[in-house]
């Protein structure tokens, strides 16, 4: 079904924010699509000009290769439950480059498409967590593999998509990868590191495990599209999580390619759920679901990180706030890797077993 | 054996009315040896190169006493040489390098292992004599895991031992036995390289071919040349390794017998040491233990690899009250097993690795008949090449007779009983060795409180030889020290302050 | 009378158990012992069909099925046809000649959950209309709340009932809950005298598995020990492909021995195991991997 065919929805809200939001330099043709809202810190901006306004409507990767073969353009879909899904609402947003011209146009994820991902998280939880540790280290294993495999392709698009320069984007990707391959190795010793064996003074014995706690809202960082990305999805599935992941930064369609990285490293369907679009519009939502049991969050203003620890309470959910790195060679270095990073998203357990014959 | 093994030898039909026939037998099926590929000689892995050596001796498959190869045995200048290339790796690039650098290594390793995991499986089972249903679903898969799981404790070692410095220790020398010689390859070169150290391996001297295949998976891996070494040969090249000056640290896996004079040797250097050596595993059997499940235990624990298993559990001590019941089951149970070509999928018990090792349980079998024992042997027909030997049980058996005190290392079990928990406990401990111990009971807190008084490194509850990479596995008293698996297992190969 | 007392029963290890299920099916099974394992599949099948929209038509087409399976080529029939109480008559009269047995589920199949009485003159009325075999159900729920009385009795009574007819007791294992439950429900059954044990119905989720199953084998193998009386297996519901069914052959030969390996005391209920085995079977005999539209449906 293309997005024109959708039909139109109901929800009254969100026609207003579309109208509100709209930028008034879109075209008043018809176009569904709207512009994304200028992202986070100017990480890069340095190299490059914010995008001015746009001067045609013309895809700049629209032409013709350099055999003068006309191109086969990609449609960013959001991955949910193990499936490559449009918005239920049919809606897009507007990638641009330095110039302002369209570069592609994602998903705008909608309050549905977020319970839905949700709901697919929730589904595939059980099941994750029964995974055996091996059987979950080598699944990110092979996600480290497959990002490995598509290197160049991450590149390009991070120089096309999130206007790096070939040195920045190459560090992105082996930094993602070496983490993806780091957090991989976590996931059949966390258990050992992390539990206890209690000497209690009666005759029993008591150990305490960790749990993974359930489904994580993720909400990924704004500079760091894919190495960010990877150091909040990691920690939190390895344990046997699951999660959904809200992605608004400066090119939400590398998480599009990494779900297409980690659709083919034998995840299990719903495992991570990965949204494009709005976190303003997602982020209430998500705070206020009561099946969701821990979120994570990289970046946002104040206003959002407030919200996320008042609206946490309803549920008791656990939160953690990662700090975001100010530079791609910080997200890089190896202090943004850690233990202490899958602790937040665990419950401990302790048994008491009698001992006697 | 003797007639008197003959009579002891009653019909299934008699035993328990049920009759396991040939009504529909299994076919011969085989495992083709088409597409694995090994060379007719060789010498040594040394510095990343096959070297040519100089004494020559032949390797056999035990299920044909055919020659599959000739491997070169290591004098002391070939052992010299393949320390020093191990030193001059590990003073020159593996202790420098980045620990997230040496995970990928290992981590190629462990893959490439799994890409060769059939090979791997046919030239096991074609040296060692082992079924291939175990080679390719036991000793194979955990190869793969244990290098895949030590790869991801290279660049996370400060977590392993949190408040310490670690550090490398050197080059690491490993002598390793003939049940495993795959599996024990990983056990010590894992840990070892992601610890930071290099390695000088000897394989044992009747399976050898395996470690040639790990040598060529190094190669492919582009593993830098010398980190890992291997060197063919017996006795005198192990004491070779031992015994060199530059060796930081000796891990040996074999017999009590030469772990003491490994100990002795080493005695006055700075040499560290872990032992992993015999054993004479208790396999408990309680009354409330669920009775067919204890008998599939005690089966896996005896006959597992021809019962050449170290932690085999070779001594069954059975409560008085269950001890009939639990006799005639096992007896039915081993009319099931097959016996028979390694190679054939539908084999459970394949050859004796040696014929010196044939003999040694034919006389320690022979001893047990002789101190008044009651001996029990499957029906099953035996191959007319080969060295096999029948599943068998020896029931009446004293706490003194040799029997219950000897390693057999053979498919051999010698029945106990007990009254009590704690007579149970006391029999079990009632051994110099302490490596492994099973308990059978439906009871939680027994299987705790049997387990706390049990004098073993192993005890499994309601099962029996389980293995994981990430479990750490080795002895008590004479079984030896030190452990391997787990994060246990980094700390013999790190100095840790 | 006295009331039936539930006999000390060994329990079972659920991780052992599963273990030892799964090491059957890493028999390597070929060509002539592949052959032989499919024809005993086939002799030892209850062809199946039960659905509210079975009708006499359908009944018909699948006892000329059960029959011949496979024409222009010698192929054995199946055991049985199963089938619900009203189509007895109908299978009866489409098998006359043949040595294809009529099973039906009767006792308010499948839940049980009706007036002994009335499930009990259900069993009359579908012997009465020929059935040669009856898959009666025990009250899972009055089992579940340790009636076990109870359930001895209704099974003796449903026994009777049958008089000449063979009884199968289905334990609906899926519904039990745990292996030891499986075990004292197979022993239950025994001791009341059914000639058979029988996993499942086929309408809950969790049909017949081989640990399952390997539990009911040893309950049969401990009784066989202790009474000499050779009770019959039949797992059913689940077993869709031709290599399942050997695996549980091999389960059979393996647990209880060559005397087991006959339709006598080994069944498979299946409704669409039958053409699978069939594409096995003209696979051996031509080499070439089949295709369903090359097979009747029924």
């Amino acid at each position: 079904m293309t997005q024109t065919q959708k039909k139109k929805s109901n929800d009254s809200s969100a026609k207003k924010h579309t109208k509100e939001s709209a930028s008034p330099k879109s075209p008043s043709n018809g176009d569904a699509s709207q512009e994304a809202q200028s992202k986070g810190p100017a990480m890069f901006s340095a190299s490059q000009k914010q995008a001015s306004a746009p001067t045609d409507q013309r895809l700049v990767s629209g032409g013709r290769n350099e055999n003068g073969r006309l191109g086969v353009h990609k449609t960013y879909k959001m991955w949910v439950g193990g499936k490559f899904i449009r918005s239920e609402q049919g809606r897009v947003l507007s990638l641009r480059n330095a110039e302002g011209d369209l570069v592609t146009h994602y998903v705008r994820a909608s309050r549905k498409d977020l319970r839905d991902a949700v709901g697919a998280a929730r589904s595939a939880q059980a099941g994750w967590s029964a995974r055996s540790a091996f059987n979950r280290s080598q699944i990110l294993f092979r996600a480290a593999e497959m990002i490995e495999a598509r290197r160049e392709t991450l590149i390009a698009r991070l120089q096309e998509h999130a206007r790096m320069t070939v040195e920045q984007a190459a560090l992105e990707v082996d930094g993602a990868a070496d983490r993806m391959f780091w957090y991989a190795g976590w996931t059949d010793k966390y258990v050992q590191v992390l539990s206890s064996v209690n000497p209690v003074a009666t005759p029993f014995f008591n150990f305490t495990i960790p749990e993974p706690t359930g489904v994580v809202a993720i909400f990924a960082p704004e500079n760091s599209p894919l190495l960010g990305l990877v150091s909040m999805i990691a920690p939190v599935i390895l344990s046997g999580n699951t999660c959904v992941v809200v992605v608004e930064n400066i090119a939400p369609t590398l998480a599009v390619e990494l779900s297409e990285i980690l659709a083919t490293s034998d995840f299990p369907g719903g495992v991570v759920n990965l949204l494009t679009g709005l976190r303003d519009e997602l982020q209430p939502h998500a705070v206020h679901h009561m099946d969701i049991n821990a979120i994570a969050s990289c970046g946002g203003n104040e206003a959002q990180r407030r919200s996320i620890q008042e609206a946490a309470c309803e549920s008791v959910k656990r939160v953690h706030f990662f700090e975001q790195p100010n530079s791609l060679e910080a997200w890089a270095a190896e202090d943004q890797q850690s233990l202490y990073w899958i602790v937040p998203f665990i419950e401990w357990k302790t048994a008491w077993h009698p001992i006697g014959v | 054996m003797t007639t008197k093994t003959q009579e002891e030898k009653a019909s299934t039909r008699d035993m328990a009315g049920l009759l396991f026939g040939d009504l529909w037998d299994y076919a011969p099926a085989p495992e083709s040896t088409e597409h694995v590929r090994y060379a007719q000689r060789y010498g040594h892995f040394i510095n990343g190169q096959f070297v040519d050596g100089k004494d020559y001796f032949p390797t056999i498959n035990p299920a044909t006493e055919e020659v599959i190869a000739e491997f070169a045995a290591a004098d002391e200048a070939e052992v010299d040489r393949a320390v020093q290339a191990a030193r001059n790796a590990y003073d020159g690039v593996w202790s420098k390098m980045k620990p997230a650098e040496r995970a990928k290594y290992i981590y190629r390793i462990g893959r490439l292992i799994q890409e060769k995991a059939r090979e791997l499986s046919i030239l096991e089972t074609m040296d060692g004599g082992k079924p291939i249903r175990e080679s390719r679903d036991v000793d194979v898969p955990l190869v793969a895991a244990h290098f895949l799981y030590y790869a991801g404790w290279a660049d996370k070692l400060q977590y392993a031992f949190p408040g310490a410095r670690v550090s490398s220790l050197g080059v690491a020398g490993q002598v390793i036995p003939w049940n495993f010689p795959l599996l024990m390859a990983a056990w010590k070169v894992a840990p070892a390289l992601a610890a930071g150290n290099t390695v000088v391996l000897k394989p044992a001297e009747t399976t050898p071919l395996t470690a040639m295949k790990l040598a060529e998976i190094c190669q492919e891996a582009d593993l830098p040349p010398g980190v890992v070494n291997i060197v063919n040969g017996a006795g005198r090249t192990g004491a070779a390794i031992v015994n060199h000056p530059q060796i930081d640290k000796v891990a040996f896996t074999g017999s009590t017998d030469v772990g003491k004079i490994i100990q002795r040797a080493i005695a006055g250097t700075h040499k560290r040491l872990t032992l992993e050596l015999g054993g004479k595993g208790a396999n408990i059997i309680f009354e409330d233990a669920a009775i067919d499940q204890a008998v599939e235990g005690i089966i896996q624990g005896i006959f597992f690899n021809q019962g050449h298993v170290c932690c085999a559990g070779s001594r069954l001590l059975v409560q008085e009250s269950v001890v009939d019941e639990v006799v005639q089951k096992l007896r039915i149970r081993m009319e099931s097993l097959r016996v028979g070509d390694p190679l054939d999928k539908n084999t459970d018990i394949g050859a004796i690795n040696s014929r010196a090792q044939l003999e040694k349980i034919h006389e320690l079998v022979q001893s047990g008949v002789d101190e008044g024992a009651k001996l029990y042997q499957s029906s099953c027909s035996l191959p007319e090449r080969g060295f096999f030997y029948r599943p068998s049980v020896f029931t009446e058996v004293a706490q003194s007779h040799r029997i219950a005190q000897e390693e057999i290392f053979g498919p051999v079990l010698s029945v106990l009983t007990f009254r009590t928990p704690e007579e149970a406990m006391k029999k079990a401990n009632n051994t110099p060795y302490g490596l492994s111990a099973g308990i059978w009971s439906d009871k939680g807190s027994k299987l705790f409180s049997v387990a706390g008084a049990i004098r073993a490194g192993v005890v499994w509850g309601n099962t029996y030889n389980q293995f994981d990479p990430a479990s750490p596995f080795g002895g008590y008293k004479e079984s030896g020290f030190g452990r391997e698996g787990g994060l246990h297992g980094l700390k013999p190969y790190l100095e840790v302050r | 009378m006295q009331s039936y007392r539930l006999p000390k029963i060994p329990t079972v290890d659920q991780v052992q158990v599963e273990a030892r299920a799964a090491s059957f099916t890493k028999r390597s099974i070929k060509k002539e012992t592949k052959r032989a394992a499919l024809e005993m599949a086939i002799q030892m099948m209850d062809l199946t069909t039960l659905e509210g929209m079975d009708s006499e038509g359908k009944v018909q087409m699948m006892c000329k099925k059960a029959v011949q399976p496979m024409i222009g080529r010698p192929c054995p029939s199946v055991a049985a046809v199963c089938v619900y109480p009203t189509l007895v008559g109908v299978a009866k009269r489409a098998l006359e000649g043949s040595q294809v047995k009529v099973a039906a589920v009767a006792t308010a199949f499948p839940s049980g959950q009706s007036f002994l009485p009335i499930r009990l003159e259900e069993i009359r009325q579908t012997v009465a209309e020929g059935a040669d075999e009856i898959d009666m159900v025990i009250s899972r729920g009055a089992f579940l709340s340790g009636e076990y009385a109870r359930i001895f009795d209704e099974v003796a009574a449903s026994k009777e009932a049958c008089g000449e007819a063979h009884l199968k007791v289905i334990l609906e294992t899926g519904e039990l809950g745990a292996y030891d439950q499986v075990r004292k429900a197979s022993q239950i059954a025994m001791d009341a005298g059914a000639d058979f044990i029988k996993t499942s119905t086929g309408k809950v989720s969790e049909a017949a598995t081989l640990p399952v199953t390997l539990v009911m084998l040893e309950a049969v193998r401990d009784f066989y020990m202790q009474t000499g009386k050779k009770i019959g297996v039949k797992p059913a519901g689940g077993i869709r492909k031709a290599k399942q069914s050997w695996h549980y052959l091999v389960m059979v030969k393996e647990t209880l021995g060559d005397d087991w390996l006959t339709p006598d005391l080994f069944r498979l209920g299946a409704s669409s195991l039958l053409n699978d085995v069939l594409m096995q079977l003209e696979r051996l005999e031509t080499g070439h991997y089949q295709s369903n539209l090359y097979f009747s449906e029924d």
